[in-house]
């Protein structure tokens, strides 16, 4: 989680400096009892296992580094992959890979990608196995190919489109500085500074829901609370937001999966 | 609801967006949403369908030019309906809705009564800190404004469509989209402005 600066909290009506201070503690303490490595055992175990028609593991899954490659996927990701013509994050891609490798149907694969504390999902759990061999490395979404670039314009346009039941854009409560919903703070995220240390940190078990949650988890759950009809899981616009947000945190170096709120 | 007026400004709007690139036009975005999203529970496709207002805020990301405001401004004020009677309900009630941030999403029931979600923007009652700051504080708003017959209305008017006071406001239009009833306008109403209200403490 960002850091508040001093003017936020000058800004602030109620919130006292102390209330911040008392958040901050806690996401400290939540963090240093995450149980992050568990999803990540889960995750190689599922990594591993012959699943699907095919029967098959999905170690030889290329997450666009080559087949198997592990290491620094994840933080180069977003991006383009010839073989489907498309842009790709971590997840949609070990999707692809369900669908390739296993030989699984995209329904069955997709029948649950979003878990909860007493059953996290399969795709949960991998996303975590597949991040954490992307500690140490720089944010380096793709930007060179044509598409990369079509993407991120798409992210960037769809985070101010004012759209659903009530009337709200991604920048309604991210575009602003200092701003607070109830008594979250909200980052800005078309600002580096706010989405760097994010994307850093995403995937991420969410104390709030006491489970292991993803960027397309996230992008989703934004969606319902605007009030607009679902996401389609992988679309090019999920991912698209995923683009434009990833490729404004790029640089930073991951550090997750992470532990939020 | 949209004169031709308001359709016209809209393409207007659509228009004042810049083309560069690889950068996709406003409608092209809006067909993509279109093929991505699937209707879930309440949530129905028709919820992606822009009407003048979200299609030149979104093209001016909020910063409609003064004239087009004012007309489409206008247009969403005849959208607004005020009871027959008193536009003051019940304060106590009204502090519920606006403590509650259920309502019109996907995973909730639609025979439930929505909830205003004020709390989430804005600072109401001292009493409660776990509000946000996305909207202005509203605590001791009618101590301030005072709660007379005009006052009245414009609170009754503003929940009901916050778009025909500031076009691109961050607010959601609660009474033209039919997530609160005119019975839950009138208690938010008498929330804000009745001198027993906490509010007003």
């Amino acid at each position: 989680m960002r850091a508040i600066t001093c003017g936020a909290v000058l800004a602030f009506a109620v919130a006292p400096a102390f209330a911040q201070s008392q958040f901050e503690k806690y996401q400290k303490m939540t963090a240093e009892g995450s149980p992050v490595e568990l999803f990540e055992l889960v995750g190689e175990d599922l990594w591993k296992k012959p699943q699907g028609p095919n029967n098959v593991s999905l170690e030889k899954c290329d997450l666009g580094k080559g087949p198997g490659v592990l290491k620094g996927a994840h933080a180069a990701l977003p991006r383009y992959f010839k073989d489907v013509d498309q842009v790709m994050d971590t997840e949609s891609r070990l999707l692809h890979c369900m669908m390739t490798l296993q030989g699984r149907s995209r329904e069955e694969a997709l029948k649950r990608p979003f878990g909860n504390a007493d059953k996290p999902s399969e795709m949960e759990y991998l996303s975590a196995y597949v991040a954490g061999h992307s500690r140490g490395f720089k944010l380096s979404p793709g930007s060179a190919h044509p598409k990369e670039k079509e993407s991120f314009e798409l992210g960037k346009k769809l985070f101010y489109v004012r759209t659903g039941l009530w009337d709200f854009s991604c920048a309604s409560c991210h575009g602003e500085e200092g701003k607070r919903i109830r008594m979250s703070e909200l980052p800005v995220l078309s600002e580096p500074k706010a989405t760097g240390p994010l994307i850093a940190t995403w995937p991420a078990y969410r104390v709030s829901n006491s489970t292991f949650k993803t960027m397309q988890w996230r992008i989703n759950n934004c969606f319902r609370q605007m009030r607009t009809p679902e996401p389609v899981f992988g679309s090019e616009t999920v991912n698209a937001v995923n683009m434009f947000l990833t490729t404004t945190a790029k640089g930073a170096t991951y550090r997750g999966p992470g532990t939020k709120r | 609801m949209m004169t031709k007026w308001t359709v016209a400004a809209g393409l207007a709007a659509l228009a004042l967006s810049p083309v560069a690139g690889a950068e996709p036009s406003d409608r092209e975005v809006q067909e993509i949403m279109k093929r991505d999203f699937r209707p879930k529970g309440q949530a129905k496709m028709d919820r992606l369908e822009q009407d003048a207002v979200q299609r030149t805020c979104t093209a001016t990301h909020d910063k409609p030019p003064a004239g087009l405001a004012k007309k489409l401004e206008a247009d969403q004020l005849k959208t607004i309906v005020y009871p027959s009677g008193g536009l003051m309900g019940n304060w106590k009630e009204g502090g519920k809705i606006a403590w509650s941030g259920q309502g019109m999403q996907w995973n909730e029931d639609p025979k439930k009564p929505a909830g205003g979600g004020c709390y989430n923007c804005h600072e109401i009652s001292p009493a409660r800190t776990s509000a946000g700051t996305i909207g202005p504080s509203l605590t001791a708003f009618g101590k301030k404004r005072g709660n007379g017959p005009d006052m009245q209305k414009y609170v009754y008017g503003k929940i009901y469509n916050a778009k025909a006071y500031n076009l691109c406001s961050n607010m959601p239009r609660f009474g033209t989209t039919g997530s609160l009833t005119e019975q839950q306008i009138k208690d938010l109403t008498a929330y804000l402005l009745d001198a027993s209200s906490p509010v007003n403490q």
